[in-house]
């Protein structure tokens, strides 16, 4: 499903030059769920980031369901991320004026899914993730396992084959965090390849493998 | 196509800085408006003075008798030049390109007036005698009657037509003028015609104190003998009348012996010219009003543009996300665009919709007051430059969009996302 060899990845400030993934060989297959571990700086987002075509590397390859990523134009890399990917960030990243269920049905809107019938898949979602009657709440008015779970549910709307989270546990208390982590395991279990990045032991233990990045490069790849 | 989302979004956008949208819009609206007004009031001075010219052909030219300034073959400087019914027949023999040639007396020459008597009622008029043409050249509006014909001419007959002024100060109210007589310089004529000038203000009022009688009658009645105050000639429509007064003025000077080169003797007057000026007149004013009226517009997009700018970068995690969930640069860069172009739209309909109104109120009240506004008529913009005006905002909208849009979707997706 991933295949990424050889990834290089610098970030430059002005005169100085940051080499933040320092050669980066991995294979995902389709319905893994594996976990990225590392201490902070150590280019889990980075990796993340490229694998969801949001930014772009230096050199290597990097090829996902099969097609070549590479010097992609925006057009396409829009396609892939809303018919492949689906995203869950830390701080959730909501919309703030839309309310729970057009949050969830966005990624339909870009495929041009008719607003009555995205909205009634949206209630699907946000039934399966137990949120039906906070449909019509905008986000500031949810706590936030309530905003993840949202954020889950437009990440599975578009049926992508890939989920990328950063740190989805990130800014949730641990009891919350755990039945996050049930939520996602769910998701893999459909058949659906998940990438967590994560600092926490316990999540990444609920994972399959765990990746370690140290200083750029992966270190470690642990079976749980 | 009606796209709650994007509605719902602009909605948005525009009401999360109420003050801030409502100054952008305003900026619009300055703009378009001050070009309503401007062109309007300019279309409404342009009017006033093409309305002082009436009907008259303006392919025409006058041509009078001064003094001579140079002395030649014999004759000394200073002489009064003076027409005579030969005149007449050498011109239209001489000068093909003729279309009208309409000789007139004045009785009193120019600016002067008779004494006219109606029963107790006494009055001061102009009386011209005319060639029936006279009303091809600078037409009125006959409101009872008719105009002198070939008949009156050839039988010399004692006829006038009187303008609407004289009625109204000869006769009383509500009494037919036509075929009772009134009295000039002692002599009786029948009024067989009344007519109203197709010019406005101070010029029609003076139009209609007029009294035209017979070109022939008036020479013999008041013993002007031969003499033919001046010409009124017209060059056939696809002549330039410059041709024919040329022609005019070589053929008077040598029928009246003067010098080639004696421009004083022989006065004429081209209107020809004096419209072509009032157009390069006009045309300047329009020019500047363009000139001032865009640029006020130009600054208002301009501020809208900016305002864009703003909101782009206030929005940049927001877009950051919908790129992520799989927006494509043309869904934002047409999310943005439609967003300035409602703006600009909405605000630039407000200021055309009002200034058209400013027009309307100030037509109505120019003609309700009955005020004598001679230099200003119908202030008032086309609907087609309303229109273009429309459609020039709709697409400097689109521009004023279009940069900001482009800057939104320039970064990478991650880098909006970051963007706090
Ligand atoms: N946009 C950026 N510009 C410059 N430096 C960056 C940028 N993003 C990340 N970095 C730097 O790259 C390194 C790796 O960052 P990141 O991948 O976010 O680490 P992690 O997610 O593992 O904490 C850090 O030193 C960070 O400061
Ligand atoms: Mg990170």
């Amino acid at each position: 499903m991933i295949n990424i060899k050889n990834i290089h990845k610098s970030y430059v400030m002005g005169q100085s030059r940051l080499h933040v993934l320092k050669g980066i060989d991995l294979e995902i297959k389709s319905g893994e769920m594996i976990s990225v571990m590392g201490a902070s700086g150590s280019g889990k987002s980075t990796l993340l980031n490229i694998l969801g075509i949001l930014d772009n590397y230096d050199t290597g390859e990097y090829s996902l369901d099969g097609t070549p990523i590479r010097k992609l134009n925006e057009r396409k890399a829009a396609a892939l991320r809303n018919h492949l990917l689906g995203f869950v960030f830390q701080s959730f990243n909501l919309i703030s004026f839309k309310n729970a269920m057009e949050n969830v049905a966005l990624p339909l809107y870009y495929q041009k899914v008719s607003r009555k019938k995205r909205n009634i898949i949206a209630m699907e979602y946000l039934e399966r993730m137990g949120l039906k009657e906070w449909a019509h709440h905008l986000p500031n008015e949810l706590s936030g396992g309530q905003k993840q779970r949202i954020a889950i549910a437009r990440a599975l709307i578009a049926k992508p084959k890939v989920i990328l989270a950063d740190e989805p546990t990130g800014a949730l208390d641990s009891v919350t965090s755990l039945e996050m982590m049930d939520i996602l395991q769910e998701i893999n279990r459909t058949g659906i390849t998940m990438v967590i990045v994560t600092h926490e032991h316990d999540i990444a233990a609920r994972t399959e493998k765990t990746i370690k990045i140290t200083d750029g490069i992966i270190t470690e790849i642990i079976k749980n | 196509m009606f796209d709650l989302d994007r509605w719902q979004e602009i909605y948005h956008v525009l009401r999360k800085n109420k003050l801030r949208t409502f100054l952008t819009a305003f900026g619009v609206f300055w703009g378009i408006f001050m070009l309503v007004i401007m062109l309007g009031s300019g279309n409404g001075l342009e009017n006033g003075i093409t309305q002082n010219f009436g009907d008259m052909a303006t392919n025409s030219v006058f041509i009078w008798g001064q003094q001579t300034s140079v002395s030649y073959k014999g004759f000394p400087r200073g002489r009064r030049i003076e027409y005579e019914n030969s005149d007449i027949l050498a011109l239209q023999k001489g000068i093909p390109e003729i279309k009208y040639l309409a000789p007139r007396t004045n009785v009193g020459g120019y600016d002067g007036t008779s004494n006219v008597l109606r029963k107790l009622k006494a009055g001061q008029f102009a009386l011209f005698g005319d060639f029936p043409v006279f009303n091809q050249i600078d037409p009125v509006n006959m409101v009872k009657g008719r105009f002198l014909n070939d008949l009156d001419l050839k039988e010399k007959r004692k006829v006038v037509v009187i303008g609407q002024r004289v009625v109204e100060l000869l006769f009383e109210k509500g009494e037919e003028p036509l075929n009772q007589y009134i009295e000039i310089n002692g002599v009786y004529f029948k009024v067989i015609g009344v007519f109203r000038s197709k010019r406005t203000g101070e010029q029609a009022s003076g139009d209609n104190q007029r009294i035209h009688m017979p070109f022939t009658t008036l020479q013999r009645t008041f013993n002007y003998g031969n003499t033919v105050g001046f010409f009124n000639v017209t060059a056939k429509d696809d002549v330039p009348v410059d041709v024919v007064e040329n022609k005019a003025m070589d053929i008077l000077k040598k029928r009246h012996a003067v010098a080639p080169s004696d421009d004083d003797a022989i006065g004429h007057f081209n209107l020809r010219k004096e419209y072509d000026k009032m157009e390069g007149l006009f045309f300047g004013i329009r020019l500047l009003v363009w000139i001032v009226g865009t640029g006020t517009l130009l600054a208002g997009v301009i501020g809208v543009s900016n305002i864009m700018l703003v909101v782009v970068k206030e929005r940049t995690k927001e877009i950051g996300i919908q790129r992520a969930l799989g927006a494509t640069p043309i869904n934002i860069i047409s999310q943005i665009i439609t967003e300035s172009v409602v703006l600009t739209t909405f605000a630039g309909y407000f200021g055309l919709t009002i200034g058209v109104g400013l027009l309307e109120l100030i037509n109505y009240l120019l003609s309700s007051s009955g005020a004598n506004t001679e230099m200003f008529v119908h202030p008032g913009v086309d609907f087609k430059v309303a229109v273009m005006a429309l459609c020039i905002l709709i697409v400097s909208g689109a521009l004023a969009g279009f940069i900001p849009a482009r800057r939104a979707v320039s970064v990478k997706p991650i880098d909006a996302l970051r963007y706090e």
